[in-house]
């Protein structure tokens, strides 16, 4: 049976890799993931954002301790020489990671400057990554910005980007734009070796005794693949070269074979293995085995795609149509009047 | 002679260098100004700095100072190489175990930085009153008078102590030699091994105790052997001397440094000589070589072995020729007619003049200067020499100030200047100490002194505030070795900086400039306007010096760069360029090289941005013409009220101009009782920004005032008709609520220019404006465009009256806010976490409160001159604070408690016995009354008041004792204050025993989770993970659970409260433990800029902390076991955010993730099962059933 596929231009023994998570921040950890079959492992995004935070907290509290207060005149925390800064760690990480597995290891970055992007992946680039995930956790809050120049924004980072590295690039989109394929499509066409669809935004809740916000954080659901697994179906075969990795809601083998019939080159997990560990990945991969036999399928290629725009006899399906149908079809619950 | 090796350091840094290799073991426990000591050893053992022996010593902290020399006795008795460090009151602790480490002759060195003993006051500064309290220990006392010889006796002492079997106290002024940055030569490892003596520590090592050849030490000794057992020692103190002379001159062969126990200094035929110790002896030298090379016939002894003893030496060291001696002691010993060297010496030679070793008796005066770091000057050394010249020179006196008390001060010439002020380069730096001032100084120290020729010498004066902290940077620089044991004084500094623009109007900081030098404002005013808004007396001074002035707006090239209101680059980047110390680019480049040092590792986007402030700095430097007149009308210094009280006129006016040092004894309280609240005199004016009331849009929930922590936002709530006076722009609302009369008007006031500008009440607000959610009811907002409106509404304010204290209900956070707190504008740090809970129980109970206020944050803040937060209302009623110790505090409080319960049964018993005379009615009153609200308080006072006035009337002794006690009938809240140093650690014993005792007290633990006072070192409360000193690479086990431990008494109240997360808790908890008669503890998360946090996110620590799991709220009260409920009750949800959250958000954690990540992983993991366990624990035992049962206290 082959798993073998292809993405990002690297070949991949199987279409399992494991998303962005701390999972990455143990060596032995990435080791087990490898050994349950992950087929490549995107390391931990690397958040520009924090690290300038970090940066900046690092320096007001370590270096610049001044209190003028008598008992404190050497400040508070204490010095360190072995001080590595986020960056650094991340980058010898990156390394340890490459001497210690076999498969390709994806380094991610979240940024929101382009002068901190563009020196951020440089540095990966040359620390060995073999290929660099743009993590675009943005949300366009401003009302004065239009989607059109938030889109220029994203497409003006990679632009800049692909005339820096050579490493492929991935994109990870989020599903708020107004024409998703077109986005898709103009980040192929500004250096986006692939997409993935899609990063999910952990939304603050409100906290109604304190009367403000409170931040939450929510593992995924199965459910959640569906809206991917219908913009991978949308996109498949439409844009040349371009790969395509489903991300957000793989918590079963299903889950990650109806995205596959969708579409995608590969099938990202990240919940699913934070809650039950690596093992689960072996599990999900025998379930895509079983299922392929099956079916009959002998490799990977026979059924992606199988259940896309281009192949399904209704295309239309995949669109708005659909949802009317889905809601007249929907009964209320017993005693609720609709 | 081995390569000379020059570094430039502090004493401090000198003493533990040789410490930390010639030892083992490290025990401490820190102690102001002894702290950086063993910080220094940690550091270095953290870093795996090896000792002589190529091992890494081991360093533990302890509990206490008590602790440390248990700790260090057990070490050295199992024969390990051990030493500590430590200061005044810790010294203290640690006399009852020296006796037993000396009686036992164990080598051992203690190095102390000499500090003060709190007595009518605590102080953290210098003198001899530690060190001269343990001289009858049988330790050796070797004294260091500069910071060469602090590292150089810390040899003599270790290698000293090894050979002779006396344990040794190597002791050095603190502060003034254990702070100051001085270039010195740094002993060679190889010098400090071969002056260890192998011989010496085998066979100390042969008499550790080792169970294959068992001894017993530490015997019973009955009244046939005692004391022949103490005289045994006689030989190995007599030998001491002798055997320190030889490891001196042994080290003066090594480095060509020689030393003798009593060093002369002067002229051969001197008939005048002053007799010291300490830092003191820089002053004095320079004096006495002003005086000989004019050809007077003066000299100094220099003493460095105090203990043991040696009067021979001091006699073969001083010249035959001395007529008249003064003896300098910098300690007091009150009732004695001596001090203790004063004695030493008059017994040495008195002995000599009787045996005819000497052939004349001179005439001995004793002289006490320097305490608590008071200067002391060569001016002040000349006025003692001329006071030995005159034809009676006092037996007895002071010098350094003026006692109109006793009569004892010595006038002197505060003009006169030695001689070692010409070639030296001084200057003078005025800053605020968040604005990195010190760093950039001890950095351009070391750029001078290491890269050029010359020797350097920095002294930093520092403020008794947290928040707004002015400092003051004293650099000498010059080709010889510096000895100016003293700041840099009037006419000495070739360059004055101001880096604060706003201290022009505040301190004559030209006083010190000599004639010609430059001064460096930092103003945003361009050059060309400058001048017309200095004050009149500064322009003057400018003028008549003829000082060369610059100015650079450091904060605008700051914000340009990116460096937001860090200056200090820029500013040293100005001294460089104007001073010519060093070459203009040279300095330039070595600055760089600093700021590459420091944030290399930090990122290329820090580095790039102190460039380009030093860059542009050059550019952005100006000189100011000086005109030749003066044209100014402005005058500089801080107003007070005519309304103020005298004492405030005449002390608290002259502390706060700076002049503190002109006070005469007269005017110092007797027993350091000082008046309450007199920060409201202080008036610091520190905001940038001030929040700014929207009373259209308030709520009026009250959350403002209460998380205020300097009490600079008040909220009243009055008739209208008291608005006709009101100024025009005083903003007040029709109040909210039924609770309140028809019509009345609620405002909330800040007072602007005792805010500090934290912004923790914006933060707070929880009112947002529908159609701009980016305006909230308070608003933040330049101070500038504000301050003098609301300083006039501020004025009014608080000439509004008090709401009725009887008429709010206190379990309402917004009526508990109308009440008016007895603690205001603190010297705590902007935005502390701390005050907001002190303010709350004052306003809840203050009228009635006696605070016992533990050694630290609280009792600095709380009590740390010039001014005093605590106050009163306007009937004069309000806390009546003291602070004993650090130790001592729950027991200190548990004796007021005592005091007041028995006195209470005391007045009570006389009103019984005198109630047919008080009458019956009134009697019962007062012996039945309720007092578990205002309303009954209020009604007791009024009693009380009427007993007053039968009492007048009536005769007879037990009337006049009840007059005296009457007091007592109306209820005392008793509240016991103090850090998580004091509760958990220090003074644990003491608050279990407390606890234990079921006493009706109130313990507050303002629990920031690592001491906060003395900067940052670990307690037993600090979390796994938690970076700190002492745990620089992680605290490794979890904090304790001091709670829980409380809880086991059962007959304790106990709660754990963070008011940033759920305020209304925290106050039901304050007036629950208040409520509750018998012992009740309070546990209060207090976020603390130690925790590496902007604490304008106070408010937001506190959620994640209690979001996380890391700090759950409950409250604990045995009457609702009595009542048949289960006493805990769990205030807040389980676990919500993730423990990483947490973390990430506060340096002392994440730094940890930069240093030792996989440790930091580890330490996430198991805190994050931690949170989530003992939050299950507390869930199921507050929902397990109880039966009734009859509970309580007592």
């Amino acid at each position: 049976m082959n798993l073998t596929t292809s993405y990002l231009g690297l070949t991949l023994k199987n279409p399992l890799v494991p998303s962005a998570s701390p999972l990455t921040k143990h060596l032995s950890t990435a080791r087990e993931l490898e050994d349950n079959g992950a087929a490549a492992v995107i390391m931990w995004s690397l958040f520009e954002e924090a690290v300038t935070a970090e940066t900046e907290a690092m320096a007001r509290f370590l270096d610049n301790q001044d209190t003028g207060f008598a008992e404190v005149g050497s400040g508070f925390l204490p010095q360190h020489q072995d001080f590595t800064g986020a960056l650094d760690q991340y980058l010898d990480h990156l390394r340890k990671l490459k001497e210690t597995l076999e498969i390709p290891v994806i380094a991610s970055l979240n940024g929101v400057t382009s002068s901190g992007w563009i020196r951020h992946a440089r540095s990966i680039e040359q620390a060995g990554a073999d290929a660099l995930e743009l993590n675009v956790y943005y949300v366009a809050a401003d009302i004065r910005h239009s989607g059109a120049e938030v889109e220029e924004r994203y497409l003006n980072l990679l632009r800049e980007l692909r005339s820096q590295i050579q490493i492929p690039i991935n994109l990870k989109l989020s599903p708020a734009f107004s024409s998703l394929g077109h986005i898709v499509a103009a980040a192929a066409a500004a250096g986006a070796n692939g997409v993935a669809l899609f990063n999910r935004f952990y939304q603050p809740d409100i906290d109604i005794h304190g009367l403000r916000l409170q931040s939450t954080l929510r593992p995924s659901t199965s459910a959640e693949t569906l809206l991917a697994m219908r913009w991978l179906a949308i996109l498949y075969g439409r844009i040349e070269g371009l790969s395509l990795g489903a991300t957000g809601g793989v918590h079963t083998a299903e889950d990650a074979i109806k995205l596959l019939l969708a579409g995608a080159d590969v099938v990202h997990l990240c919940s699913v293995l934070l809650q039950h560990g690596p093992a689960q990945m072996a599990l999900i991969l025998n379930g895509i085995q079983e299922w392929m036999t099956e079916q009959g399928f002998e490799s990977v290629d026979d059924f992606r795609g199988r259940v896309s725009a281009l192949t399904v006899p209704n295309p239309a399906d995949f669109e708005r149509a659909n949802y009317v149908s889905i809601l007249d079809s929907y009964s209320s619950a017993p005693g609720v009047r609709v | 002679m081995l390569q000379k090796s020059m570094v430039t350091l502090d004493g401090n840094e000198a003493a533990a260098y040789v410490a930390h290799l010639a030892s083992e073991v490290i025990a401490i426990y820190p102690i102001t100004p002894s702290s950086n000591m063993g910080e220094w050893a940690d550091e270095w053992s953290a870093q795996g700095v090896k000792n002589l022996w190529g091992t890494v010593p081991r360093v533990v902290e302890m509990q206490s100072e008590a602790g440390a020399v248990g700790a260090l006795h057990g070490a050295v008795q199992a024969g390990a190489l051990a030493t500590t460090f430590t200061a005044s009151q810790g010294l203290l602790l640690m006399i009852p175990t020296m006796y037993k480490i000396a009686g036992e002759l164990t080598p051992v060195v203690f190095h102390v930085s000499a500090r003060a003993l709190a007595a009518q006051g605590l102080s953290i500064f210098g003198d001899h009153g530690d060190v001269m309290a343990c001289r009858a220990t049988g330790y050796a006392m070797l004294c260091s008078s500069s910071v060469q010889e602090a590292m150089d006796s810390a040899l003599i002492a270790h290698a000293a102590s090894l050979e002779s079997r006396v344990p040794f106290l190597h002791f050095f002024d603190g502060f003034r030699t254990s702070h100051e940055v001085a270039k010195v030569e740094r002993l060679p490892v190889e010098v400090v091994r071969e002056m260890i003596n192998d011989v010496a520590v085998q066979a100390y090592r042969a008499r550790g105790l080792n169970p294959d050849q068992p001894v017993l030490r530490g015997t019973s000794q009955n009244p046939d052997v005692y004391f022949q057992g103490r005289e045994t020692v006689n030989p190995y103190h007599a030998a001491a001397p002798e055997i320190v002379q030889q490891v001196m001159d042994r080290l003066g062969a090594l480095t060509g440094r020689s030393y003798r126990l009593f060093e002369y200094v002067g002229a051969e035929d001197a008939e005048r000589v002053i007799v010291l110790m300490g830092s003191g002896c820089g002053a004095v030298e320079e004096t006495v070589a002003h005086l000989t090379a004019r050809g007077e016939k003066v000299g100094m002894l220099k003493v460095r072995l105090y203990r043991p003893f040696s009067a021979a030496h001091l006699v073969a060291a001083l010249p035959a020729s001395v007529t008249r001696l003064a003896v300098l002691d910098r300690t007091k010993e009150p009732g004695s007619d001596g001090e203790p060297l004063y004695k030493d010496v008059v017994t040495a030679l008195a002995q000599a003049f009787a045996q005819g070793e000497r052939a004349t008796m001179p005439r001995i005066s004793g002289g006490r200067y320097g305490l608590g770091s008071k200067e002391f000057t060569p001016a002040m050394v000349k006025g003692i020499f001329d006071e030995l010249s005159s034809p009676a020179p006092r037996s007895q006196f002071t010098v350094g100030i003026i006692d109109d008390v006793s009569h004892l001060s010595l006038t002197w010439d505060a003009d006169f200047k030695a001689d070692a002020t010409l070639g030296v380069t001084a200057c003078v730096f005025y800053g605020l100490g968040s604005d990195g001032t010190v760093s950039a100084n001890k950095n351009s120290i070391k750029i001078i002194a290491e890269d050029t020729d010359n020797y350097g010498q920095g002294y930093f004066e520092y403020d008794s505030k947290k928040a707004g902290a002015m400092t003051i940077s004293h650099l000498r620089f010059g080709p010889r070795p510096i000895q100016s044991t003293y700041l840099v004084g009037t006419n000495e500094a070739s360059f004055v900086a101001c880096h604060q623009p706003t201290f022009v109007a505040r301190y004559d900081m030209l006083e010190k400039a000599r004639e010609g030098a430059v001064f460096l404002l930092n103003t945003a005013t361009p050059a060309a306007q400058v001048w017309d808004e200095l004050p009149r007396t500064m322009q003057q001074t400018m003028i008549d010096k003829s000082i060369q002035c610059y100015v650079i707006d450091a904060y605008g090239i700051a914000a340009a760069t990116g460096m937001g209101r860090r200056i200090n680059t820029i500013m040293q980047t100005c001294f460089f360029a104007i001073s010519g110390v060093l070459p203009k680019d040279e300095a330039i480049e070595k600055i760089k090289a600093a700021v590459k040092k420091t944030y290399g590792k930090k990122g290329q986007a820090l580095l790039d941005r102190n460039y380009q402030a030093i860059d542009a700095t050059l550019a952005g430097l100006h000189q100011v013409v000086i005109p030749g007149t003066v044209t100014s009308t402005l005058e500089r210094g801080l107003t007070i009220p005519v309304t103020a009280p005298e004492f405030v006129q005449r002390v608290t006016a002259t502390l706060l101009d700076g002049h503190g040092n002109q006070l005469p004894v007269s005017l110092m309280p007797a027993d350091g009782t000082w008046p309450t609240g007199t920060t409201q005199y202080e008036k610091r004016n520190l905001a940038l920004e001030l929040p700014q009331w929207d009373a259209e849009l308030c709520s009026q929930c009250g959350k403002c005032p209460l998380v205020c922590p300097h009490a600079a936002i008040r909220a009243k709530v009055y008739p209208a008709e008291l608005l006709a006076q009101a100024p025009a722009g005083f903003r007040h609302a029709t109040v909210k609520g039924k609770d309140f009369p028809a019509g009345y008007q609620i405002s909330y006031q800040i007072a602007p220019d005792d805010c500090t500008g934290c912004g923790l009440c914006a933060d707070v607000c929880p009112i947002r404006d529908r159609t701009d959610p980016s305006h909230k009811a308070l608003n933040m907002v330049e101070a500038g465009t504000i301050h003098a409106a609301e300083q006039a509404s501020w004025d009014f304010f608080l000439s509004l009256p008090e709401y009725d204290r009887t008429q709010v209900d206190p379990t309402k956070i917004k009526h508990a806010m109308l009440l008016q707190p007895l603690f205001e504008f603190s010297g705590s740090c902007v935005g502390c976490g701390e005050t907001p809970y002190v303010k709350l129980a004052t306003q809840l109970f203050g009228e009635r409160m006696l605070i016992a206020n533990a050694t630290g944050c609280s009792s600095i803040y709380g009590g740390n001159l010039p001014t005093t937060p605590y106050t009163t209302t306007a009937e004069g009623r309000g806390p009546s604070w003291c602070n004993s110790l650090f130790e001592d505090n729950a027991e200190f409080g548990l004796g007021m408690r005592l005091a007041v319960d028995k006195q209470t049964e005391q007045a009570r018993e006389l009103v019984t016995a005198l109630a047919s005379a008080l009458g019956d009615t009134l009697a019962d009153g007062l012996l039945t009354a309720a007092q578990d609200n205002e309303t009954g308080i209020a009604a007791q006072r009024e009693r009380v008041a009427a007993l007053r006035v039968k009492l007048q009337g009536m005769t007879g002794p037990q009337a006049r004792l009840l007059e005296s006690l009457c007091h007592q009938l109306v209820k005392r809240s008793v509240w016991i204050v103090g850090g998580d140093g004091w509760a958990y650690d220090i003074g644990y014993g003491g608050v279990d025993h407390v606890l234990a005792s079921g006493h009706n007290v109130n313990l507050l633990i303002l629990d920031t989770e690592v001491y906060s006072n003395t900067g940052g070192q670990n307690s037993k409360s600090t979390p796994l993970g938690a970076v700190a000193k002492f745990a620089a690479s992680g605290k490794a086990t979890f904090k304790k659970d001091l709670a829980m431990m409380a809880m086991t008494y059962e007959h304790c109240y106990v709660a754990q409260v963070a008011f940033g997360a759920k305020d209304t808790q925290t106050v039901r908890a304050f007036l629950e433990a208040e409520s509750y008669d018998g012992p009740s503890v309070i546990i209060a998360y207090s976020p603390c800029i130690a925790h590496g946090v902007d604490l304008s996110n106070n408010l937001r620590q506190q959620q994640l902390a209690v979001n996380s799991g890391h700090w759950s709220l409950f409250r604990y009260d045995p009457r609702r076991a009595a009542a048949g409920e289960n006493p805990l009750q769990l205030d807040s949800n389980a676990p919500s955010v993730p423990y990483r959250e947490f973390i990430a958000s506060e340096t002392r954690f994440s730094l940890l993730t930069r240093t030792h990540p996989d440790i930091a992983e580890h330490y996430l993991q198991l805190s994050q099962r931690h949170v989530q366990a003992r939050f299950e624990l507390y869930q199921q035992l507050a929902q397990l059933a109880v039966q009734k049962a009859s509970g309580g206290a007592k």
